[in-house]
């Protein structure tokens, strides 16, 4: 196990130092590089902003630049917001909390709709149940986020005026009540996609378990069906579950930018957009740093935890 | 042996083959070809067939309803002609679909290749990379990239690829490594073969089933991350209209003008599902192992 867990943590530390290496490219596309901040104020002159790089040493070598813009990711400065100079790293943590709200519900949702119609779409399977989810499947992989919110938006809202078209709750009002009436629309927009992602993969992984000789066994044993899909079959398909909801995380944050746009979500997505908007380059570059982080630690945990739970991998 | 034994038996033509035969009885395939088709053709000729220009400004005519004074989809916040501009936004959005496919797969290709057949640290450093840009949430890296490098039609292209290359590289990297100690690859090493010819063009041409289907619904996703990005206002600007930033301005008359969001939502949904039936298609038809969806 301490094997594993080595050889897990080092391969994540190798992969942060190539993410650092894409983001550190990145930031030097950036019109005016990190310098960017004053390539937009008029009362800079050339003069200045040769003054101002000589200062911040970015006449050195680009790979001195490189470990010392990394050094201070790992040190926990990022910066400070062009926008109210605040730390950079506050203000990502400021809309952390909204966007993991978001994920987490949608999450619940996805699986636990996917899961079941994945599962029924097995042992019923090439019915009609079947064939319509995997139709639907497709569909809904191929409709637009934002589009499904806005067309959500009309009917829930603009015509039924069943749920708040958005924010994350009504001013003056902090009630959970108010909080989950306003988290019904986005985080089952988001989910949309991975209900499709869950169930197709959930359908597959019991397909491959239902073929296995265990299951034929636990029949043989007079088990009713039931008991042998939801003990046997289920239960040995949960272990890669843990591992896709890992690999889901750049997923979840994609669709989460893009539904946090449309219902006025105040979190990480609105706060990366804005930011462009303002061109406030440090929370942009800090965001984009965090997202990738946050997957890097999510596929670890997800691995980390399989370890745990499965007996095979320890020993290999 | 008998010499005088001639096979005369004709060749089977390209439609009788067995891929074809399989592509064509796939039934959401064959909609998706027909939709697809339906769809270029409209976007090719459609603007010339219909009474108003997409740039014609009318300001007496805003938010005419569907239907209405030869509007067949209605006139936007300008009035102008939402069918005309739906179909000369839908030139703009396919084209970079197409060619940030074409690209994204010949990047994608080049690296696995490469990886595949390899050794072990260049194999490593290319994988990791790999790794490295599919740990980014695809819409973050995407939206940076277009503030960094001025969006133009051709740069959106080149971004949009330059984040959707990895699928296509992991997909050949394994095909490659699978194939490398095989005996036409060992035969023509003994030959003498260079690397380059080994790698491009005795073991490619049988990835080439793969590659195919990974191309389709990577066209699929073209076009969907391209409508992503103009719709948050960083990807094909305005005056240029894509079925993307025609929905830019459309949350707002939400109420009022509800075919705004509607009619380029339609069009974009149609578009990629399309593809990803003809993805679906070809992948049973060709026999490729069914692991990402």
């Amino acid at each position: 196990m301490a094997a594993f867990l080595f050889s897990r943590l080092l391969q994540s530390a190798a992969l942060l130092v190539i993410v650092s290496i894409i983001g550190f490219t990145v930031l030097n596309l950036m019109p005016g590089g990190p310098l960017s901040q004053y390539a937009l104020d008029p009362g800079m002159t050339q003069a200045d902003i040769a003054r101002i790089s000589e200062q911040l040493g970015l006449n050195r070598p680009l790979y001195v630049q490189y470990l010392d813009w990394a050094w201070g990711l790992l040190s926990g400065d990022w910066g400070t917001s062009f926008r109210d100079g605040s730390p950079v790293i506050q203000v990502i943590a400021r809309h952390v909390p909204a966007t993991l709200l978001l994920m987490g519900s949608s999450t619940v949702i996805a699986v636990a709709v996917g899961t079941w119609i994945g599962i029924r779409g097995a042992t019923h399977r090439y019915s009609g149940f079947d064939y319509v989810a995997t139709v639907g499947a497709m569909i809904a992989l191929s409709i637009p986020t934002f589009w499904f919110g806005l067309i959500g938006i009309y009917v829930f809202s603009l015509r039924l005026d069943w749920l708040p078209a958005g924010n994350m709750y009504t001013i003056g009002d902090g009630s959970v009540l108010n909080y989950l009436h306003h988290l019904i629309m986005p985080s089952v927009v988001l989910a949309l996609v991975h209900i499709a992602i869950w169930s197709r993969f959930m359908r597959g992984a019991t397909l491959d378990a239902i073929s296995q000789d265990f299951v034929k066994t636990a029949r043989a044993k007079g088990l009713s069906e039931r008991r042998v899909v939801m003990k046997h079959v289920v239960g040995n398909a949960l272990l890669p579950m843990i591992t896709l909801a890992g690999v889901q995380v750049p997923s979840l944050l994609t669709g989460a930018l893009v539904t946090e746009t449309v219902f006025t979500w105040p979190g990480m997505g609105r706060l990366f957009l804005d930011s462009l908007g303002y061109s406030d380059y440090p929370v942009v570059m800090g965001l984009l740093m965090f997202s990738a982080l946050l997957t890097i630690v999510a596929n670890l945990v997800a691995d980390i935890t399989v370890a745990l739970v499965d007996p095979r991998i320890r020993l290999a | 042996m008998a010499s005088t034994d001639i096979d005369t038996t004709p060749l089977p033509r390209w439609w009788h083959s067995r891929v074809v035969q399989r592509f064509f009885g796939h039934r959401l395939a064959l909609l998706g070809l027909v939709m697809i088709t339906l769809l270029t053709l409209a976007c090719g000729i459609g603007p010339y067939l219909l009474p108003y220009d997409s740039l014609h400004i009318d300001l007496l005519a805003r938010f005419a309803p569907p239907l209405t004074g030869g509007h067949y989809l209605g006139t936007d916040p300008l009035g102008r002609d939402v069918a005309a501009r739906l179909l000369m936004a839908g030139r703009i959005s396919l084209l970079v679909g197409f060619f940030a496919m074409l690209l994204a797969t010949v990047l994608g290709t080049l690296i696995g290749v490469v990886a595949g057949y390899g050794g072990r640290t260049v194999n490593a450093v290319l994988m990791r990379l790999v790794d490295g840009f599919l740990s980014f949430p695809t819409i973050f890296l995407l939206l940076a990239l277009a503030v960094a490098l001025k969006p133009s039609p051709i740069m959106i292209t080149v971004i949009i690829a330059l984040t959707g290359w990895m699928e296509v590289a992991r997909i050949v990297e394994a095909e490659v490594r699978s194939l490398k100690e095989r005996e036409f690859v060992l035969a023509g090493r003994m030959l003498g073969l260079g690397r380059a010819h080994i790698m491009f063009r005795e073991i490619l041409p049988n990835c080439m089933g793969p590659i195919i289907v990974a191309a389709t619904l990577t066209v699929a996703r073209a076009i969907l991350l391209e409508a992503y990005i103009s719709f948050l206002g960083f990807g094909i600007q305005p005056p240029l209209p894509s079925w993307g930033n025609m929905l830019n301005g459309a949350q707002q008359y939400l109420g009022s003008a509800p075919w705004l969001a509607v009619v380029p939502g339609a069009a974009i949904t149609v578009a990629v599902t399309s593809f990803n039936f003809i993805g679906d298609g070809l992948r049973d038809a060709l026999d490729v192992r069914n692991d990402s969806f």
